[in-house]
């Protein structure tokens, strides 16, 4: 009886073997960056429409798990929120090429009973109330550009993020430019030791306390304020003008540096030039090797990537993210030639 | 050995046990000493898996963050400066906050554990005793995300409108109750790990009131103690170093929660004496910061961190050892719960 249940159960395994190697699929496999997750995820779903012979895998664990994991080659491709540094590109066994996919934002959002959306807010107000030199809502700095808001005579309560996240990365990157003192003292990171304020788990972490916390001010990603309808912040950008965070305001961030942009697109776009740029806006990256050692699977990333800078875009509003500017798509073809087979061969 | 369910006809002699063992043929007996030596041999195994295992997670965590301490060395443990971007790391706060965090934590549970047991076991009429068990019991299943969704919309909230206003109104003299109040914090995080550990204590220290034996406590009111000294004199001597370990099955847990303090205890690597100002606990560190370390150092950091709350866990286990054989005379120990 026994070998009887072992016998069909072999069979049944060498079965399963045969019917899967009957219809072979190719698995890519990805880890990184959580912010465009849900994009990718549907990216993903939607690719298998394309192309039903590939599959992929993606884990999102965060944008230094996923640079980690590519530079020890254990997936195929890699994503983050904040470019890799010369020196995290000298540690990997091979040159690593830098993929913009989407883009994003962090927005200020607040919680002072009376105040709408639309606080317009100076880089130098920003800087002070991170910094914990601004510490009153009716400190004559907020008050010049906001004529005629009735601002309380209350302390400010900082809000930051608690956990590692891109949307810190871009927050710290913007301030680090717009405020020498922040450069010095604070610095760029997915974390940062924050002069101030309270620390909030995640996007949600971040809203909950500034819903619930008087008087308090916090950042966040665009689509998860919009998407739940938060008052946000007008912030003057590099040209004077006050932008409000949208999607055409954060493409506009990188098409007014798309002239300008390297041909590795390690570049940070905050406190962009151009008068309809929003300022804390930041690109996404898909990390890929130059040399694909599979050239099976390289060829198939190389088809995703031209699909993705192209087809793809056109999904991303749905999901509120904001698309790349035609340059920078232009731009890119151009890069997704430099991928290559392991002997230098042309994939495409 | 080869086909076990081909001689059902010999485990009855087998169940006759030991007295009659020499009855039996000498294969048989044989047979019986393999199995023996075999079980003595898969359970000692068992064992020294465990000691492996946590022998393993010790030379993992010394190997993963050798780099950390030798940048760091016993700095680390006395530093309070965390700072990712200029790569200088010290987890004074976090252990600070660990410790108080729980600390507190067992200040409010153990009073209103030990205080709902006794009442369930002593006092409580058989109707109730079930479903106030039932729902103590169900306190404990309820996964910790949950409890610190509930700590950001109810309890924060109502700290920072009803108890800490209170709380510095009344007993504003001391440090402990001064500063801003923010409603996320020290005190917020201590009450919300009070509650996840109280089901635990609670059930525990039930499970040891029940141990104790009915004629001592009949011998005590025969004597004619009242319900209260009977509890005081029969029960708790009793059941003292099993409340210990129900307490330090409470602390284990207090020490080790990650999830709900990190969505109530502000996140600050500070260390204030104002129970109302925010704070960081070594679990909840971890939990914000591993995912998107990006450098060598930073991750082996967090991993120190991990290694020093594994060394406190165990130093706090040891103390509570200490505490039970100075109670309770040096076998005290082997009786607990």
């Amino acid at each position: 009886m026994r070998t009887c249940i072992w016998r069909s159960a072999l069979v049944t395994i060498c079965l399963g073997a045969l019917a899967g190697s009957a219809h072979a699929q190719l698995q890519l496999n990805g880890a990184g960056a959580t912010f465009p997750y849900p994009m990718y995820s549907k990216w993903f779903n939607l690719y298998t429409q394309v192309d039903p012979s590939v599959r992929f895998n993606y884990q999102s664990i965060g944008s230094g798990g996923g640079i980690k994991q590519i530079t020890e080659q254990t997936v195929d491709f890699g994503a983050t929120d904040g470019p890799m540094s010369d020196e995290q590109l000298r540690a990997a066994p091979g040159p690593i090429l830098h993929f913009p996919t989407v883009m994003g934002a962090a927005v200020l959002t607040y919680n002072v009973e009376g105040l709408g959306s639309g606080l317009k807010l100076t880089p130098n107000v920003i800087a002070g109330i991170f910094l914990g030199k601004i510490t009153k809502w009716n400190d004559a700095a907020i008050a010049a550009p906001n004529p005629g808001a009735n601002l309380p005579p209350r302390d400010i309560i900082v809000v930051h993020r608690s956990d590692g996240s891109g949307t810190s990365y871009i927050f710290t990157d913007y301030l680090s430019k717009i405020s020498s003192e922040w450069n010095n003292k604070v610095g760029k990171a997915t974390s940062v030791n924050w002069p101030v304020g309270l620390g909030g788990k995640g996007n949600e972490g971040v809203t909950g306390l500034v819903k619930q916390t008087p008087f308090s001010i916090g950042y966040v990603e665009l689509i998860y304020a919009t998407s739940n309808e938060l008052p946000y912040a007008d912030v003057q950008n590099a040209a004077g003008a006050l932008v409000t965070p949208s999607l055409e305001s954060v493409t506009a961030a990188a098409a007014a540096l798309a002239q300008n942009m390297p041909d590795d697109f390690r570049v940070s776009i905050t406190n962009a030039p151009g008068t309809d740029a929003y300022p804390i806006s930041s690109l996404t990256w898909l990390l890929v090797y130059e040399k694909q050692k599979d050239t099976e699977k390289g060829k198939k990333l190389v088809q995703f990537l031209t699909w993705m800078i192209h087809d793809g875009q056109l999904h991303a509003p749905a999901l509120h993210y904001a698309p790349l500017p035609k340059e920078v798509v232009a731009k890119e073809e151009q890069a997704i030639h430099r991928v290559t087979a392991a002997d230098g061969k042309p994939l495409q | 050995m080869a086909n076990p369910s081909a001689n059902p006809s010999n485990s009855p002699s087998v169940q006759l046990g030991w007295p009659l063992a020499s009855t039996l043929t000498p294969q048989l007996r044989r047979r019986l000493n393999v199995g023996d030596l075999l079980f003595r041999g898969l359970t000692a195994l068992f064992a020294l898996v465990l000691i492996a295992i946590g022998g393993a997670i010790v030379a993992v965590l010394v190997y993963q963050s050798s780099e950390s301490i030798q940048t760091f060395g016993w700095g680390f443990l006395v530093t309070s400066k965390w700072d990712p971007v200029f790569k200088e790391f010290g987890a004074l706060p976090f252990i600070y906050g660990t410790i108080v965090s729980s600390f507190l934590a067992l200040l409010q549970a153990v009073p209103l554990s030990i205080g709902t047991a006794l009442f369930l076991s002593e006092m409580s009429p058989n109707w109730l005793r079930g479903p106030v068990s039932f729902l103590v019991e169900l306190l404990a299943t309820i996964p910790s995300v949950v409890y610190g969704l509930w700590g950001i919309f109810v309890l924060v909230p109502w700290v920072r409108t009803y108890v800490a206003p209170a709380l510095s109104t009344t007993l504003g003299f001391l440090p402990f109750f001064q500063g801003p109040n923010y409603g996320v914090g020290m005190l917020t995080a201590s009450i919300i790990l009070a509650v996840m550990v109280i089901p635990y204590i609670t059930s525990v220290a039930q499970e040891v009131f029940k141990a104790v034996p009915l004629p001592q406590r009949e011998a005590a009111l025969a004597l004619g103690a009242t319900k209260w000294e009977m509890v005081r004199l029969a029960v708790l001597p009793y059941g003292r170093t099993g409340l210990i370990g129900a307490i330090m099955l409470g602390l284990g847990r207090a020490l080790g929660e990650t999830m709900a303090v990190t969505m109530v205890i502000g996140n600050r690597a500070d260390i204030s004496l104002s129970l109302f100002a925010p704070g960081s606990t070594m679990a909840s560190v971890i939990a914000n910061e591993f995912s998107e370390a990006t450098y060598e150092l930073y991750v082996q950091a967090l991993i120190e961190i991990g290694l020093v709350l594994l060394i406190v866990t165990v130093v706090v286990n040891i103390c509570a050892r200490l505490l039970v054989w100075s109670v309770a005379g040096p076998n005290a120990g082997t009786r607990g719960a």
